[in-house]
């Protein structure tokens, strides 16, 4: 990567240089990745990372849901009543948990929960020196730390996003119900009615690409930590705001891709 | 080609950013001897070793190991080297999520089809050439520091190598434990005859333990010869190190 930046003289203007390296760093990684997945998997390292990536955020993912569902339902009741749209608050509450609020909400709580966490862990495992005893030993550190957090990602957020949906549905359930008098049954059968499967598709979709985008970052500002505990601070760091940007921006292009499918 | 050395480096050349640490070092490491490598802080004994398993590879220059050329290798092709060449880190780089018994036996999980009972033996085995019997239920973090640096040992001797590397060995340690670690690699070396590559600061582990020894400066071998030559060496930098230590 560095020859790209002298390549297109970036060289000399630090702030572009830095990005490119970045990328250049994030691009390899992946392509390290996709060199590993030809090689055994080790299904029991996928597992334990299923359970500390997945079960271990359940708690954190469904009480945010929950109560995004409750602040949707609130908010588009206090407005959709001064239109006469009441009966509306559950379609379009289910529509926005499902394309939007669950994915995002659920990708930048791993993001930060489980991305700073690999982060931390393996970049401890750089400055102690472990990553280099792995190799040493003739052992891959892609394929034994990285790519069982990248596959256990890829399959945990989306069966957290579907719980995440779920509640956050029951959480409007609750306030329609009860602060808005909408009756249960017709909260449940306009959303049944209503919601067609690209809605679940577009958002579930979504996640697959934050997975990976979480997976790959975290990992990388962890084998790239240098210069101690502090180090790991600010990789730490680097990790949660990084991730977070690019769920963001992302979701952007990914929308309008899912759009147009 | 190589030469005759079990491991050679020639006109190694490495930089990490403005910094050059190797500026075209030669070495030349025969199979069976104790070749210690002295030098100051930063003056890139550790960068060297680390080049002779492929753990840094070169800008310029070449390793040669065993006759194969390593520098430019695949990481992928390098784990049949790493195999043969096995390193002891200096701050031991024992994964602290295993106890000792696994972080021993893990390059023979990885590598071999041993049955668990054959790796348990070899494990026993390995910690016992250390004096670590009954060790192998402790943690990283539930040792000293001379224990934890006899573990690293046994765990880079488990898969049998030809050759291995010691990073600042005795670094850290009191002067008993220092002493402990210098007889146990010079034992080692007598014992199982590996060739052996030792990177320190610390002159007087370095005269106990060396057959020959090089002197690195600035990037630089300044010197390479035996100890009772490194000793009588009339060469002022060597000279300088020598009484400053």
């Amino acid at each position: 990567m560095r020859a790209i930046s002298e390549k297109w003289s970036l060289r000399g203007f630090y702030p572009l240089e830095r990005v490119s390296d970045y990328l250049g760093g994030l691009g390899l990684l992946s392509y390290g990745v996709a060199r590993c997945l030809r090689k055994r998997w080790e299904g029991g390292l996928i597992l334990e990372q299923m359970e500390r990536i997945g079960v271990r955020s359940l708690s954190i993912v469904l009480l945010t849901a929950l109560f995004t569902g409750m602040v949707l339902a609130l908010q588009m009741g206090n407005y959709l009543t001064r239109f006469g749209a009441k009966p509306y608050a559950g379609r379009i509450l289910a529509l926005s948990m499902l394309r939007e609020m669950g994915p995002v909400l659920t990708a930048l709580m791993i993001g930060g929960r489980v991305g700073a966490g690999i982060t931390a862990e393996i970049g401890s495992m750089k400055v102690t020196e472990q990553i280099d005893a792995m190799r040493s030993l003739g052992i891959n550190p892609i394929q034994k730390l990285v790519l069982p957090r990248l596959l256990a990602l890829l399959i945990m957020l989306p069966l957290l996003t579907v719980l995440a949906d779920l509640v956050g549905i029951l959480g409007g359930l609750v306030i329609t119900t009860f602060e808005l008098d909408i009756p249960a049954d017709f909260y449940l059968n306009s959303i049944i009615q209503f919601i067609r499967f690209q809605d679940l598709f577009s958002g579930l979709g979504k996640t697959f690409f934050f997975a990976f985008f979480i997976a790959i970052i975290a990992c990388y500002n962890g084998l790239e930590v240098s210069g101690g505990a502090d180090g790991v601070g600010r990789a730490t760091t680097q990790t949660v705001v990084t991730t977070s940007i690019t769920i963001l921006v992302s979701d952007f292009f990914l929308t309008k891709l899912f759009l147009q499918l | 080609m190589s030469g005759n050395g079990f491991i050679e480096c020639r006109n190694l050349r490495k930089s990490f950013g403005a910094k050059a640490v190797l500026q075209g070092v030669n070495l030349t490491v025969q199979r069976g001897e104790t070749m210690v490598i002295l030098g100051g802080s930063g003056s890139g004994k550790t960068v060297l070793l680390k080049h002779m398993n492929g753990l840094v590879g070169p800008e310029s220059g070449e390793v040669f190991l065993d006759g194969l050329e390593i520098s430019r290798m695949e990481e992928d092709a390098l784990t049949e080297v790493r195999k043969k060449v096995a390193m002891v880190f200096q701050g031991c780089a024992l994964f602290d999520s295993m106890t000792i018994g696994e972080n021993i036996a893990y390059p023979l999980d990885e590598h071999t089809l041993l049955s668990p009972e054959v790796i348990r033996d070899r494990v026993r085995e390995a910690l016992a050439l250390v004096g670590l019997e009954g060790c192998a239920d402790l943690y990283p973090a539930e040792m000293s520091g001379g224990m934890k640096k006899r573990a690293a040992l046994a765990r880079a001797l488990v898969l049998r190598p030809e050759a291995l590397l010691y990073d600042e060995p005795t670094t850290g340690l009191d002067p008993l434990m220092t002493h402990r670690i210098n007889r146990l690699i010079r034992d080692l070396q007598k014992k199982l005859t590996v060739t052996s590559v030792v990177v320190t600061h610390d002159l007087q582990s370095a005269f106990v333990i060396a057959d020959r020894v090089a002197f690195l400066q600035k990037g630089q071998i300044r010197f390479v010869g035996t100890r009772e030559e490194f000793q009588t060496s009339k060469d002022l930098a060597v000279h300088e190190f020598i009484s400053d230590a």
